[in-house]
């Protein structure tokens, strides 16, 4: 069957299994592997997409029941093919170790700044409790969000 | 997973035949936040998803001091509504405890409720408020109320060939309200969880109490121990203290690999205090 979306701002038709989830769609058979695989059951965030803006464990939609909605994964935030800032601030800050867990990361901040432009360290942290990270501890990263903020990354600055 | 038909359902009464004619063979998708893993780890094998996404069942509505929700109400709808955070702001508190944002993006009322997860929170929620769940099926409509409706853990009164439409419960704008719990780890099903709605009269005497807990029994638990005695009482630390004592020893919460059923009580003995203090202090500055 077809699932429609609108993929990183382009919009797409593609053949899929009725029991294929938005992941392994993405993964298997559109080769973007920006997004990861984790749990497979929604619980890591590695595989985080923007649904209509806001995050979606990919592992837990059906691609043929997206009907049309706008899907964001990392690729879609890079601006003129370089980093975007947010990510620049988690180079800088050592927020990235082997990385698995940073674009689920990354996407899950943009969103919330969608909504809260000034999180203090509180408000950061709780947004990201359902991205797991084994390697950094997590303090880094929340240091790259708060960074980031400061430097007039959120939107209303 | 396994393979299964996927019918992207346009109207209730599409549903309700596709469900008369596959009975248990078929499985509603709504947020499938608790479906699709039974999926991807074949727990669960329908041999037809029906997703109900496309059925006009994402309203809130507010008139009269009835509150109605939608099947389709998705978490973060009750995080952000303005109307309920001035109606019935218990149900914004408790939707923010849900899982992880992620879960909050998709995840229905609708589809808490019929999975009937006894930690779940929208289940206490709608056990304390008393509402009435509305359901349909081939046969007709009728209403259930949430404290009939849960019958074991994942079990509801819910026939086959039924799917919840949507929940109507009081309101409740005068009351205080609080929710606790506990998990182990951020975005667990609670340990245990409390939901508390208190109203005060004009003396600052505790007029009405509802008290619900999530997680220490196979469904919801409408705690009335508690409830009756704090009715009629000033509300102070020390009866508000006796009223979650008497809350905590009408539980045999069970046990399970990680935590005892003693321990179990224990906490919900305290989210219990907690909860009802917190209620009373809103319902102090609210009367």
């Amino acid at each position: 069957m077809i699932a429609r979306l609108v993929l990183n701002g382009r919009a797409r038709e593609v053949e899929v299994r009725p029991n294929q989830t938005l992941l392994e769609m993405l993964r298997d058979t559109l080769g973007v592997f920006d997004v990861k695989e984790g749990c497979d059951e929604g619980v890591c965030g590695v595989c985080t997409v923007l649904l209509d803006g806001r995050p979606a464990s990919s592992c837990l939609v059906l691609a043929a029941a997206l009907r049309g909605r706008a899907v964001t994964t990392l690729r879609g935030i890079e601006r003129d093919g370089g980093l975007h800032p947010l990510q620049e601030a988690f180079v800088r800050h050592g927020a990235v170790q082997c990385g698995f867990c940073t674009p689920g990361m990354l996407l899950t901040v943009l969103a919330l700044l969608e909504h809260e432009p000034r999180p203090d360290r509180p408000a950061i942290r709780a947004a990201l409790e359902g991205n797991l990270c084994r390697c950094t501890g997590y303090a880094k990263i929340v240091d790259a969000v708060e960074a980031y903020v400061r430097a007039d990354g959120g939107r209303d600055g | 997973m396994h393979p299964f038909e996927y019918v992207a359902a346009e109207t209730l009464e599409e549903v309700l035949g596709l469900l008369r004619e596959h009975g248990d063979e078929a499985k509603v998708l709504a947020g499938g936040q608790s479906l699709v893993p039974m999926l991807n780890y074949r727990l669960a094998r329908p041999g037809v998803v029906v997703d109900i996404n496309g059925l006009p069942l994402g309203d809130i509505s507010v008139d009269d001091g009835r509150l109605r929700l939608g099947a389709l109400v998705r978490y973060h709808q009750l995080e952000e509504s303005d109307v309920l955070a001035r109606r019935c702001p218990v149900l914004g508190e408790a939707a923010g405890l849900i899982g992880n944002v992620r879960v909050r993006t998709l995840g229905t009322v609708g589809g808490s409720l019929a999975h009937a997860d006894p930690a779940a929170e929208l289940p206490a929620v709608m056990t304390a408020l008393d509402a009435q769940i509305a359901v349909a099926s081939a046969s007709g409509r009728r209403t259930i109320a949430a404290r009939e409706f849960f019958t074991g853990p994942l079990s509801t009164a819910l026939a086959p060939d039924e799917i919840v439409t949507g929940v109507e419960t009081p309101a409740l704008p005068a009351y205080g309200w609080a929710v606790e719990e506990m998990s182990r780890r951020a975005g667990d099903f609670a340990v245990a969880a409390v939901v508390a709605l208190v109203s005060v009269d004009r003396r600052g005497r505790v007029d009405d109490a509802r008290v619900a807990f999530g997680g220490v029994a196979d469904r919801p638990v409408h705690a009335r121990a508690a409830e009756d005695a704090l009715r009629g009482r000033e509300p102070t630390t020390d009866s508000i203290a006796r009223a979650a004592q008497a809350a905590r020893e009408a539980l045999e919460p069970p046990s399970d690999a990680f935590v005892s059923g003693a321990y179990r009580r224990l906490v919900a003995g305290v989210l219990c205090r907690r909860a009802l203090a917190r209620a009373v202090a809103r319902a102090l500055g609210r009367a």
